[in-house]
């Protein structure tokens, strides 16, 4: 015992100097302004801070000042990539609680925008991931793809990428004549590219040496962490609140939610992220292609707009399926026409906050992979 | 034995001719440094499904031009806290070492820079001498992404010397000699007398073909990782170390580094085709055969091997570090092993 | 050692599918789109731009009736409107469609450098004066040419107007405190 004790000075003396490397917020691959205090034992990583802020544009106290729907354009700019998506938990909350009914065409076109947001966003994860990983292409691949989401997008809507396209009661407009065949058309092309994709980059054994058993992230500490989204999944856990609490008319739709189940490696690693989005984006294309088959062509989309909007007395927080986590709005309304606060429950900000834990002991050029397989959005992160 | 030396043929052994021939590779350089620019710009646009640079002139053709003149016009900054002598040797360094390559590369049967009968020991010497630019760039930067990547750098260049140095010895074996003209002569005839078909000789090399096969296999990667390329372009993994031991130069010392790689790629890619796939040979007998119609098979021979690295680049992510040295001294050495003992005892047999 | 063999392999040949896939790319179509010489506005396959795309707001002046609606919906503010009352028997010219103003319109002032281009001033607007237009080429070298004033832009009212009625709204308020006053 003694003996090992004398060892242990021994070694603690020959410790070489630990590296401090400020990693951004000017580095290429920090997805956006994220800071990362990196302390480096040669090329491992022992220890992480992230440092967010630089972004940061006081969405909430903003909030506080602005009419109902004037917030929607604030709330397209959280998740940038992921507009659609970001509002339809915000307008379900405002709804709820002046109890408004919108209409069937209405959810329908909600839901089909959001899996097409949701596969435009798991297309940027996968495709700046791949960029982390060197490889170029499938970026360009993938970016082309999505463009012709973005301009369906714009077709109903107006805006490429911040939409303000679902209002309280309704929406800003109803959809083009083509939408039908525009999408059909998209997602037999969203499949092609897939296909590619997964030979080209997920299959690729440099690929699968880079992501396979770096960066675990066991289930209990996902969970105490309070992580969702594909991230939460891909540890094996499958919770996705379309299913578990089905918003929306996500009850009427028949999809499965992809797990992470460490075909490659264990269980909870960057390539189970990756695939796991990979996945969500085919189980989207199956629920666009339900929708619409059963998609109600007549009705108007702005019946239930309300002229303006007063809510009653209360609170709410109203959540819903981002394609980075689960998405809250706690709205604490006093009877104006101003809420009296919102807070925003932002999947990359908890999300980000286990980065620390899946990242001590692998090395530098592992963190770039684990950050890029966490998928943030700065924008989201900093509000 | 003929004269190797066309210059000196024709206006005899003075200084003019020796200016001459030192400095015809670096016009060859300059003009494959261009086309191999506006290649690897067009080519990765057109794998992925863009235009790449289409404004300067007809379908952008004069791009590099206009690049080369960018990189002269920046501003030449030296960071304070670097070590200056250092830093500003290291690009020429780098240079250099690229450069003397070329003394021994012999474009076709009457031109050789130095017709040195060490020609493939040379090139593996002066091979690694860019490590030291390397190493020194990325020390003398004083910059923490500079330094892992000059360190990374050597590394792996000095691994994957080792594999490299096996197949050029067992090439060494198989042709008897270090003279590279030597060996190109040897694969002359039709393409089934190249190196990577086993060299000539009778039908006993059909069993060995896989052996030269899986040699060429490994040089070609062996030199992917000595270029920096993807997969191996970890020294430079723009992801993670910004832009690696090159971090912290711009203008014309950023353009050095930049020559001095693609004149590396090119180095490589000759070495690949003089060692297995006949040099400045024909592949079809005497069809087109003869001294100037070498320059133009060994220089096409080449460019397949430019355009290879350029393609790999655009299809592959990066390996890891560790991965990297797994690949060098796990994979590449002990195949490289294995068919070093099967091709010498082909030369046995034969 | 077995695993050792099926690494190596597939380290080969996934390398070899991958320079399949982009082999086969590099002979297809290109979609790029040369924008100035293609315009999206024109004709550029999928990126051909709705005539519903939000870009420029444009003000028909002869439309607005100075509500200030679209200012008091505009998340960003950057919409200021100035407007001088008319004096009875003196109403501006009613609305290109129809309706009536009792509203000069002295100033409409967009700040194009604030807008967020949210649609919601269209919405608020009772009149249809202010919409969202498919121009979006109107960069400039002055941040400060970038506020326009479509009263000046449309000429609907000269500087003298503008003077003249300001003038005659502080006689009517003159006129109207002197009557106050007088009674007394």
């Amino acid at each position: 015992m003694s003996e090992k004790k004398y060892i242990d000075i021994e070694f603690s003396q020959l410790d070489s100097e630990r590296m401090r490397l400020f990693m951004g917020p000017q580095h290429p691959s920090t997805h956006g302004v994220l800071q990362l205090e990196v302390e480096l034992d040669g090329e491992i990583v022992t220890d992480l801070i992230p440092h967010i802020g630089y972004l940061h544009r006081c969405f909430e106290k903003h909030a506080e000042n602005m009419t109902y729907p004037q917030i929607i354009p604030y709330i397209d700019r959280l998740d940038y990539i992921s507009s659609m998506n970001n509002e339809l938990p915000y307008v379900m909350g405002l709804e709820k609680m002046l109890d408004i009914q919108v209409s069937e065409k209405v959810e329908y076109i909600r839901v089909i925008f959001s899996e097409l947001n949701r596969i435009a966003n798991h297309q940027i994860a996968i495709a700046t991931f791949g960029l982390d990983s060197g490889a170029f292409t499938p970026f360009l691949y993938y970016f082309r793809d999505r463009e012709m989401i973005l301009t369906i997008f714009e077709k109903a809507s107006g805006g490429r990428l911040l939409y303000n396209y679902f209002w309280v009661g309704g929406l800003a407009a109803d959809v083009h004549p083509t939408f039908k065949e525009d999408i059909t058309e998209a997602i037999r092309i969203i499949r092609d590219t897939n296909a590619e994709i997964l030979n080209l980059l997920l299959k690729n054994k440099i690929f699968i040496d880079r992501t396979a058993n770096v960066g675990i992230l066991p289930a209990d500490i996902a969970i105490s962490y309070g992580v969702t989204g594909p991230i939460l999944r891909a540890s094996g856990i499958p919770l996705d609140l379309r299913k578990a609490e089905p918003y929306s008319i996500y009850e009427r739709f028949d999809f499965d939610i992809p797990v992470g189940n460490g075909e490659v490696g264990t269980v909870g690693d960057c390539w189970d992220r990756n695939i796991v989005r990979f996945r969500e984006m085919e189980e989207s294309c199956k629920i666009i292609e339900q929708a619409l088959k059963t998609f109600p062509s007549q009705g108007d989309v702005r019946e239930n707009v309300p002229k303006r909007i007063r809510l009653p007395k209360g609170e709410i927080y109203c959540k819903a399926e981002n394609p980075k986590g689960e998405l809250g709005f706690y709205i604490i309304s006093d009877g104006k026409d101003k809420p009296e606060r919102v807070k925003v429950r932002a999947p990359s900000f908890v999300n980000l906050s286990a980065l620390p834990e899946m990242s001590r002991g692998y090395m530098f050029a592992d963190l770039v992979m684990i950050l890029g397989s966490v998928d943030i959005v700065l924008g989201e992160v900093d509000r | 034995m003929e004269e190797a030396n066309f210059v000196f043929n024709m206006i005899g052994e003075n200084w003019i001719a020796f200016a001459i021939i030192s400095l015809l590779p670096m016009i060859f350089l300059l003009a494959y440094a261009l086309i191999a620019i506006l290649g690897e710009l067009k080519i990765s646009a057109f794998i992925q499904e863009r235009l790449g640079p289409m404004r300067t002139g007809p379908w952008g053709i004069i791009q590099p031009v206009a690049e080369v003149v960018k990189l002269l016009q920046k501003e030449d900054i030296t960071p304070d806290s670097a070590n200056k002598p250092l830093f500003n040797l290291a690009p020429f360094i780098m240079f250099a070492a690229s450069y003397a390559g070329f003394a021994v590369i012999p474009f076709s049967s009457y031109f050789v820079p130095s017709g040195i009968n060490l020609g493939l020991f040379f090139l593996l010497a002066v091979g690694s001498l860019g490590i030291i630019g390397l190493l020194m760039g990325g020390w003398a930067s004083n910059n923490k992404y500079s330094l892992l990547g000059g360190l990374r750098a050597v590394a792996q260049i000095v691994s994957y010397e080792i594999p490299a140095a096996m197949v050029i010895l067992t090439i060494a074996v198989m042709a008897g000699s270090l003279d590279l003209q030597e060996i190109i002569r040897q694969q002359s005839g039709w393409f089934w007398n190249w190196f990577v078909f086993g060299g000539s000789g009778g039908w006993i090399k059909i069993i060995f073909l896989p052996f030269s096969f899986i040699m060429c296999i490994i040089y070609i990667i062996a030199s992917l990782a000595e270029t920096n390329r993807t997969p191996f372009d970890i020294p430079e993994g723009e992801s993670e170390l910004v832009a690696g031991y090159h971090t912290e130069y711009s203008g014309m010392k950023f353009a050095m580094f930049f020559f001095a790689e693609y004149a590396n790629m090119f180095i490589v890619s000759a070495i690949i085709t003089i060692i297995f796939f006949g040099g400045w040979n024909s592949p079809f007998g005497d069809f087109m055969g003869g001294p100037i119609w070498g320059v133009f098979w060994f220089v096409s021979k080449a460019f397949v091997f430019v355009f290879l690295q350029i393609w790999l680049r655009w299809t592959l992510p990066r390996l890891r570090v560790d991965q990297l040295m797994y690949v060098s001294w796990k994979v590449l050495l002990p195949f490289s092993f294995v068919c070093f003992l099967a091709l010498s005892l082909l030369v046995m047999l034969k | 050692m077995k695993d050792y063999f099926k690494n190596v392999w597939l380290g080969v040949w996934t390398a070899l599918i991958g320079m399949r896939i982009t082999i086969d790319h590099l002979f297809r179509k290109n979609v790029t789109v040369q924008y100035p010489n293609v315009h999206p506005k024109d004709k550029a396959g999928w990126m051909d731009m709705p005539s519903n795309a939000r870009n420029r707001l444009y003000v028909d002046m002869d439309e607005c009736n100075g509500c200030n609606s679209c200012a008091r919906a505009c998340p960003v503010n950057c919409i200021s409107i100035e407007t001088v009352r008319s004096v009875p028997g003196d109403a501006p010219p009613p609305l290109a469609s129809g309706g009536k103003r009792n509203l000069w319109v002295s100033q409409f002032e967009i700040d194009f450098t604030k807008c967020c281009f949210c649609s919601l001033c269209t919405e608020a607007c009772p009149t249809g004066a202010i919409v969202m237009t498919t121009e979006f080429e109107y960069s400039s070298y002055n941040r400060y040419d970038l506020v326009y004033n479509f009263v000046k832009l449309q000429n609907s009212m000269s500087d003298e107007k503008i003077a003249e009625v300001k003038e005659k709204w502080a006689e009517h308020q003159k006129e109207k405190k002197k009557e106050a006053v007088e009674p007394k």
